[in-house]
């Protein structure tokens, strides 16, 4: 199988994803299924946490690189191309939007919309009442699934066919299907938004 | 095959393609996840060996020591304070001569206490007689597990063999891992069938007292052993690259180093981002490549030389320290270029103890520095402002 990243070719796309959230919150589990999509999708992927907060309710932070190339680095991601933010509480107790690029793009999980969220940053702001969706759909405060079908809906950086098959494959059976619908629906959501 | 899996599982799949009679471990921050993935396979059935649950790492050692010493291919994995704890049993398996493996999730050591990344722990024991081989990503910690026992198998070797991967930066990522065929496993490394071991059948003993008139005999005997797995090594990776049609083992890894003027040198993960570096520094013009030491003991001098002799700047970056010396990676590759005609300069920089992350810019500073100066020992990234004033 011939992947289109071998050191061969050239460095044309990469792209780098911080994921805030809080312990409990599945924000380790998201970054490695976005990594799982990607690679699905054809792309090289890596993902990593940020090491050592592993307690329920501590701030989280884990780290995505998807390229049409193999990533060597191994930093932490310092400026990123996108933020998702599965916590709107860290906002203002942390620096979420530390180094995020101008021409970058935030996803927030808020029943806000961007312009009462009110972030100081140019680059684009884009919310979804991500963990209502949750509780709608799959019965549990848990949004990070959704918030990857609205990633997929913004950026169409990794398709939804590739979230959803990854997730499914990581909780078979109703979780897994429940998780998919909420992905859809944020992806439907999402889709179609004009880029800042 | 290819899949996104955590650095944990692919070292756990490798091993259980390794078909080890006997693993022994004691979980340990960080390297947790490759224990468990291999106890639920023992446990589920998939991996067909005895798994010795054990109350600390210096029983693990001692198991896994007295299991190879019977004819048994035997594993474990640890990290820093467990590591240390199996200090004593670590010199003995080497003296005895016995082809273990064992996964190094290197992290820092205490105290104070940290869980995350630095080398403290594989080099404060590779005075041990140890093969210590040094992974830079997922794949090559997975793929040189499968050659440790190959090496360390060898009749002309018997050695055991550290693999180290990169606590929690490389245990705990996510990155597409070409899996392990079985038969290409199997192929390349055939079942363990040493000439001596313990049976009732034919009574040996390993490890009796040796006089002063016989001691210094056992270690020259290691020592030459050691040595001559230099090209074992080698051949481990070719022969690894035949069957599974990638090398990734050997003793170095030589990267744009020809007609390089400037040469970084570093082991594990950091060899990753500073390949970054090595691109982003080329094409600014600056003639620069990079050297991993990928096997660290057998130290590696001959193709260490071979690979820098006409670099004019050599740039050390280590996750160690001798207290009171120094890096000592910068010290062994200092001692390289004694009584050479030409003289590189050859700086050191101690970086990431601890976990602390090694961003792109802190690598590109360091090289910066020593444009004009030589430089040793430097601490990359200190916080001036925790140790007092100055540096």
């Amino acid at each position: 199988m011939s992947r289109p990243y071998t050191d061969k070719q050239r460095r044309i796309m990469l792209k780098e994803i911080r994921i805030h959230g809080r312990g409990g919150q599945g924000v380790v589990t998201a970054a490695e299924l976005l990594a799982v999509a990607a690679f699905e999708d054809g792309k090289y992927a890596q993902a990593f946490p940020s090491f050592g907060s592993e307690r329920m309710g501590a701030p989280v932070q884990a780290f995505v690189r998807i390229a049409d190339h193999k990533v060597h680095n191994r930093s932490q991601i310092y400026q990123p191309d996108y933020l998702i933010i599965q916590d709107n509480t860290l906002i203002g107790a942390i620096d979420v939007l530390s180094g995020l690029k101008p021409d970058g793009m935030v996803l927030v999980d808020t029943e806000k919309s961007p312009e009462e969220l009110g972030l100081k940053t140019s680059a684009e702001v884009r919310t979804i009442p991500a963990t209502r969706i949750a509780l709608e759909t799959i019965g549990r405060a848990v949004q990070n699934t959704t918030l990857m079908g609205a990633f997929a809906g913004i950026t169409g950086l990794i398709s939804v066919e590739a979230i959803i098959k990854s997730v499914k494959e990581r909780f078979p059976g109703e979780i897994g299907e429940k998780n998919a619908r909420a992905i859809q629906k944020a992806y439907d959501m999402m889709k179609g938004g004009k880029r800042a | 095959m290819k899949k996104v899996i955590e650095g944990s599982m692919a070292v756990a799949l490798a091993v259980k393609a390794c078909r080890p009679h006997v693993i022994s471990a004691y979980p340990i921050t960080p390297q947790t996840h490759i224990v468990e993935n291999l106890s639920q396979m023992v446990a589920d059935g998939e991996l067909k060996s005895e798994f010795v649950n054990v109350e600390s790492e210096f029983s693990a050692a001692s198991v896994i020591l007295g299991a190879s010493a019977t004819g048994a291919r035997a594993y474990s994995t640890t990290t820093a304070q467990g590591l240390l704890l199996m200090t004593e049993v670590l010199f003995n398996i080497a003296g005895l001569r016995l082809p273990v493996s064992l996964t190094c999730a290197n992290r820092a050591i205490s105290a104070p206490i940290n869980i995350w990344c630095d080398h403290q722990d594989a080099m404060t024991v590779r005075d041990s007689g140890w093969i210590q081989l040094y992974a830079e990503d997922c794949q090559e910690a997975a793929d040189m597990q499968l050659q440790a026992f190959k090496i360390g198998e060898n009749p002309e070797i018997m050695l055991p063999v550290m693999v180290n991967m990169d606590g929690f930066i490389l245990t705990h990522a996510f990155e597409p891992i070409e899996l392990l065929d079985q038969k290409m496993a199997d192929e390349y490394l055939p079942p363990y069938k040493p000439e001596i071991f313990l049976t009732t059948k034919n009574p040996v003993t390993f490890g009796i007292l040796a006089e002063p008139q016989y001691y210094a005999e056992s270690r020259y005997r290691l020592e030459e052993a050691i040595k001559a797995s230099k090209p074992v090594i080698e051949e481990a990776a070719s022969e690894f690259k035949r069957i599974f049609g990638r090398y990734s083992g050997g003793l170095v890894d030589k990267y744009k180093l020809d007609g390089a003027k400037t040469a970084l040198v570093g082991m594990g993960s950091v060899v990753g981002t500073m390949r970054e570096v090595v691109d982003e520094m080329n094409s600014h013009g600056q003639k620069s490549g990079l050297l991993k030491i990928r096997t660290y003991r057998p130290f590696p001098k001959e193709a260490i030389y071979d690979a820098l002799k006409d670099v004019d700047n050599i740039i050390v970056m280590e996750k160690a320290i001798s207290l009171g010396l120094g890096g000592i990676l910068l010290n062994e590759l200092k001692s390289i270029f004694q009584g050479k005609k030409k003289q590189p300069r050859i700086s050191g920089f101690i970086i990431g103890l601890g976990g602390r992350d090694i961003p792109t810019q802190s690598i590109i500073n360091a090289v910066k520095k020593v444009e004009s100066e030589t430089i040793e020992d430097e601490f990359i990234d200190l916080r001036t402002e925790l140790i007092g004033a100055g540096k």
